[in-house]
């Protein structure tokens, strides 16, 4: 499935947040939004994911407007993995999860034997099968993403767009979380602060400043010195990782 | 170990059934204890009398009291509670507040000066003019709380919105009572606002029970949506839910439920904080389990609080508020407590 957004301007009040921006994933790959913070990154994440709608431009799955499709149908589609989910309810993991077959439910109709099997196999995709009645307050901040990870694969989505999901996690915990959505056969967007990990798990990079777009394209031919020099204002060292064979970026402090 | 679809229903079930049987006994109690005690099978003559089963020669009196002042009186009573239980289940998850409720919020004070607004200012008359002026208070209420706690949405602010809405509404209430009522006006509203079952017959039941059963099925039917509501309104966009249309939905069905309540019996706090909370206990967080035991729970607290009111300091009766305020308001602290841990 294909996700687009075509020169898409959003503004709260009068301060524009996202100034004509056109990105585009194709079907099964990672698109990672980079940027420094106030970039427009969260914001255009929103968009893409149908949660505000643009001002000007449109936001098209498939060649179709996103607001052609009904809320509930856009949900079975694309499911969107937030910064830090909260919430002050006494829920389990498994109330939790469940909540992924919402778009998939109507008011009254009773859970189903197949609401049961996607609940179990996005657990287990994520490694919690055997803590489905834990209690949320009771997990880890890497414990609770890989919860709303499998929620989000509850939908059975076709796209997955995820809003720095790292941000609250130690290296370790990062590297699990994005090793586990790039392992799913999902398109995906993904906006992400560190530049290393975007460059190891994402196919394309978007690069935004200031609302605007500023290059997109490979990884390799993208993150120049110049562009990080420009967009973030620090003097970087770009090479090649011995390591994994990608580029390896390093900052001078 | 996980029990079966089957048996989670069959103690659902169950203990629905268990918790209405209760409900039952507590109405034959409550018809039954009083000025005048009345046997239960006096109770039960009357009943079958009255709905055409039996012919037996009872007690005149005793049949009245039953029939026009304690029977009306205590179903108007299960009802209150149902509805403000479920007013405070609604409101909890839209606002994703764990202290919201009608009360807390000030939406019960804003019904109160529509309500006395009517009465005193002789705005039409009549059981649904007042329900109409509470209702219209209401949502005034409402939009003042809503309003001021717009933005940034956080617990705090909602409460604190919902202590300036009580405040200023209270205010007006008063103004009102002091301006336009003479002595007995003003003692007779003074004691309504406290909360009382003492007024109700049979035409508030009807009113009451048809409002609170048309909002219950749409709270029902929006239990799911509600669920979606546990991380916050964006996450349950996401999840394909219409955020905008089912909160005004379900917020004007609270105002409503609220306002029709209040203008019968006056502003009765804290059974919709106290009673979603204990039922989260007993049946997690789900709303499509958790909606109707709010209700049938409610309804047999308020039961239990409406005889408590008459008995605990008789000949005297106690305004209901009173009672459940007493009860309530620790539990407002225990809350209060225990959210200060999580933080």
């Amino acid at each position: 499935m294909t996700l687009a957004a075509r020169n898409v301007r959003w503004a709260a009040g009068r301060t524009v947040i996202v100034d004509g921006v056109t990105v585009a994933v194709r079907p099964g790959q990672t698109l990672g939004l980079i940027g420094p913070n106030g970039s427009g990154k969260s914001s255009l994440i929103r968009l893409l994911a149908g949660l505000r709608l643009p001002v000007a431009g449109e936001v098209v799955l498939d060649d179709t407007p996103i607001g052609r499709f009904g809320r509930r149908d856009l949900a079975r589609r694309v499911a969107v993995l937030e910064q830090h989910a909260l919430t002050e309810a006494h829920v389990t993991v498994l109330d939790v999860v469940s909540l992924g077959r919402t778009p998939h439910r109507s008011a009254l109709s009773l859970w189903t034997d197949n609401d049961d099997r996607i609940v179990s196999d996005a657990l287990s995709q994520v490694g919690l099968e055997n803590r489905r009645d834990q209690y949320w307050h009771t997990l880890s901040g890497g414990e609770r993403q890989r919860v709303q990870l499998a929620r989000a694969l509850a939908q059975t989505p076709s796209c997955l767009i995820l809003d720095e999901p790292t941000n609250h996690l130690d290296i370790q915990h990062q590297i699990e979380i994005l090793r586990l959505v790039a392992g799913l056969p999902l398109t995906t967007i993904i906006a992400i602060h560190d530049l290393n990990l975007a460059v190891r798990f994402c196919d394309t990079i978007a690069v935004l400043s200031g609302g605007r777009l500023v290059t997109s394209g490979e990884p390799m031919e993208v993150l120049t010195e110049a562009l990080i020099a420009d967009v973030f204002g620090v003097e970087a060292h770009i090479s090649t990782s011995g390591l994994h064979g990608r580029l390896h970026i390093q900052f001078a402090m | 170990m996980r029990r079966s679809r089957a048996a989670v229903w069959g103690i659902g079930l169950g203990g629905a059934a268990l918790t209405a049987a209760c409900l039952l006994l507590a109405i034959a109690a409550g018809v039954s204890i009083g000025e005048m005690p009345i046997p239960m099978e006096t109770i039960f003559g009357t009943l079958t009398n009255r709905l055409g089963l039996t012919t037996l020669r009872l007690p005149r009196i005793q049949e009245a009291i039953i029939w026009d002042y304690r029977l009306s009186r205590s179903l108007v009573a299960a009802v209150c509670g149902a509805g403000l239980a479920l007013c405070g289940a609604i409101l909890q998850a839209l606002l994703r507040n764990p202290l919201a409720e009608p009360y807390v919020l000030g939406i019960s004070a804003g019904a109160s000066t529509g309500a006395v607004g009517i009465m005193l200012l002789g705005l039409g008359s009549g059981a649904v003019s007042l329900s109409a002026g509470a209702f219209a208070g209401a949502l005034v209420a409402f939009a003042f709380v809503v309003f001021l706690s717009s933005g940034r949405q956080t617990a705090d602010r909602t409460i604190l919105a919902g202590v300036a809405a009580s405040q200023l509404f209270n205010a007006l209430t008063s103004y009102i009572v002091s301006t336009s009522a003479n002595a007995e006006q003003a003692r007779n509203v003074m004691f309504w606002l406290l909360g009382s079952f003492a007024g109700v017959r049979w035409p508030d039941l009807a009113l009451s029970a048809s409002v609170v059963t048309a909002c219950f099925l749409v709270c029902i039917w929006h239990a799911r949506a509600l669920d979606a509501f546990t991380f916050g309104e964006d996450a349950a966009r996401s999840l394909g839910i219409a955020v905008q249309r089912i909160r005004i939905v379900l917020l004007v069905i609270t105002a409503l439920m609220t306002a029709t309540l209040v203008s019968m019996v006056g502003t009765i706090g804290f059974v919709g904080l106290v009673i979603p909370h204990a039922a989260r206990f007993v049946v997690g967080h789900g709303h499509i389990r958790l909606l109707p035991t709010c209700a049938l729970v409610g309804a047999l607290f308020m039961v239990l609080a409406d005889i408590v009111s008459r008995v605990a300091v008789a000949p005297q009766s106690l305004p209901v508020g009173v009672v459940t305020a007493l009860v309530g308001v620790p539990f407002f602290s225990i809350i209060l407590y225990r959210a200060r841990r999580s933080t």
